[in-house]
């Protein structure tokens, strides 16, 4: 294993640290705990509380900031942030408003985000909470935890984010980010597995001439495992799933969001983009607003992930809101 | 029966168990889940080891309580509220006493489960902690009603945890990260039900020491 780090135990606090040390005009830490929450002042909003495993920088501290998060707590890598951690966190937020916690589906970010969550209520702070659960890779059905949340949940911080700073109450908020949830898919994959540092190996192995479909964003097997093909053949396959799970008329309107898992290069997403470009034009969908780039990232994993975000005018107006954070900005 | 320093030599030897196995349980869990299950169980161990001295003397509710509320607060994943919640019931059904008769510690380990049911939402046989667990809990109350000892219960509650954890090879996860493989977690074994293995295994070992 080659990173830069120092101390494997010391990754998650030591990268807090930096970031904290670079952007003191958007977050600061919550003294003795792995929040980060936003620099100014709390205001008379519903807040929003996001975060889980590190790992997946920018998220979630990134996206702590003028119309998104409030707060974010970091877990260690891959791992759920524990109750006590969130609970300072909805703490350390609440205006009176209420508090939306905005979880991925996750067995364990769920249990330890639900704990959070009745110690908050315990004294007083009104509560609620959303899951995402964009990945289409994972079936959803009574027979599984259902399906993942991923890349998608980006979007939800993003327009929840801009209709809780327009002063809407916690139930108004809640609604919005379910309308998210509902219209959002996801699906990824990946070239080259992730190491998480404390482990020291890669998560699963890979061939030089295969790729993992259906990748999770912690390196978990994906549902498929092919051999490599060209980007176009490779988006065919995604998009395909994407859009039957979505199934999108013509006329329709999308955001997409093309996100690298760490160590792919800009170039490669782009070339991704353009592909999935012509898929929706050949469909008669129009994109109304493309992001390209790290936004839910697997640490060192090569690979990437194509999310698409059905909209309405409501919608429209949330993702074009005016956001200010680390890794998400609209003018 | 359990006295206050065997329940302390149970934690202790499990938590040394936890760091032993580190590996074996990451790997298991690298196969099926997000491969840190022996990172976090040890990491939470060790912050037990650091907080046990501070309640040696208290109580044994005190001490069971001070295990779950330090899992929970270090261990995170699935893994912390799971074991945490077993910590935290079985020390609240052991409220005010000294020392834990048959009936008490296996008030204890319905407590436990009782807690991982509620908090995990699961039922045996979908390849989680509970196949080690409840096979190995069912051993001891049909050891005990048979009138064996609680250290011929806990040999039995052991194998019976072990075979529980070669049963999780044969089934379909449908709780956790692993459900998300479907079929292709038929195979593996679950580092959860392994872990909890261990617990019982250390509570044998316990009871051979103490010869009971």
């Amino acid at each position: 294993m080659k990173k830069f780090i120092n101390d494997v135990e010391n990754v998650e606090n030591e990268m807090l640290e930096g970031i904290v040390l670079a952007h003191p005009e958007y977050v600061k830490r919550l003294e003795g705990f792995d929040v980060l929450v936003r620099a100014d002042k709390k205001v008379g909003k519903v807040a929003l509380v996001s975060g889980g495993g590190s790992g997946h920088e920018p998220a979630h501290g990134g996206y702590v900031g003028k119309g998104m998060l409030d707060a974010a707590v970091a877990g260690s890598i891959f791992t759920s942030p524990t109750p006590d951690q969130v609970f300072e966190a909805i703490k350390a937020v609440d205006a009176g408003k209420g508090v939306l916690l905005v979880i991925k589906n996750y067995t364990g970010d769920i249990m330890n985000f639900e704990m959070a969550a009745e110690l908050a209520e315990a004294e007083g702070i009104k509560v609620a909470n959303v899951v995402t659960n964009d990945d289409v890779a994972v079936e959803d059905s009574l027979y599984t935890t259902g399906r993942r949340g991923v890349a998608g949940t980006v979007f939800v911080h993003k327009i929840a984010g801009a209709i809780a700073e327009a002063g809407a109450s916690l139930e108004e908020v809640k609604a919005v980010a379910e309308k998210v949830i509902a219209n959002v898919r996801t699906m990824g994959v990946a070239l080259k597995p992730c190491t998480v540092p404390a482990a020291g190996k890669p998560g699963f192995e890979l061939s030089e001439d295969e790729m993992e479909l259906g990748i999770g964003i912690h390196g978990e097997p994906g549902t498929e495992r092919k051999p490599i093909q060209t980007a176009d053949v490779i988006v065919d396959y995604l998009m395909e799933r994407i859009l039957k799970d979505m199934n999108p008329q013509s006329g329709d309107e999308v955001a997409v969001m093309i996100n690298g898992s760490g160590a792919t290069p800009p170039m490669e997403l782009y070339i991704l983009n353009r592909r999935v470009h012509q898929i929706l034009a050949d469909k008669g969908v129009k994109i109304f607003k493309t992001f390209v780039g790290d936004y839910m990232t697997s640490i060192d994993m090569a690979g990437a992930s194509i999310t698409l975000l059905k909209l309405d005018g409501e919608l429209k107006d949330l993702l074009m809101a005016k956001a200010d954070t680390i890794g998400f900005k609209m003018e | 029966m359990a006295t206050k320093a065997e329940v302390l030599d149970f934690i202790r030897i499990y938590a040394d168990k936890m760091a032993e196995h580190r590996q074996e349980l990451t790997d298991l869990d690298q196969a099926i889940g997000d491969g840190d299950h022996g990172i976090n169980m040890s990491r939470g161990f060790k912050a037990v080891m650091e907080k046990l001295p501070a309640v040696e003397n208290k109580s044994i509710d005190e001490i069971l309580k001070t295990v779950g509320m330090t899992l929970i607060s270090t261990v995170g994943g699935a893994s912390g509220p799971l074991y945490g919640t077993a910590f935290m019931k079985a020390g609240m059904s052991t409220k005010e006493k000294e020392e834990l008769s048959n009936e008490d510690v296996i008030l204890a380990f319905d407590e436990a489960v009782g807690g991982i049911q509620f908090r995990g939402k699961a039922v045996r046989g979908e390849k989680t902690i509970l196949d080690s667990m409840i096979p190995a809990i069912d051993a001891i109350k049909a050891s005990i009603k048979e009138g064996k000892t609680m250290a011929e219960a806990l040999v039995e509650a052991e194998k019976a945890a072990w075979n529980g954890v070669e049963y999780t090879k044969t089934i379909i996860a449908t709780k956790g990260r692993a459900s998300y493989l479907g079929e292709r977690s038929i195979g593996h074994q679950d580092p959860g039900a392994t872990s909890m293995a261990y617990a019982f295994q250390a509570a044998n070992e316990v009871a051979q020491k103490a010869g009971k």
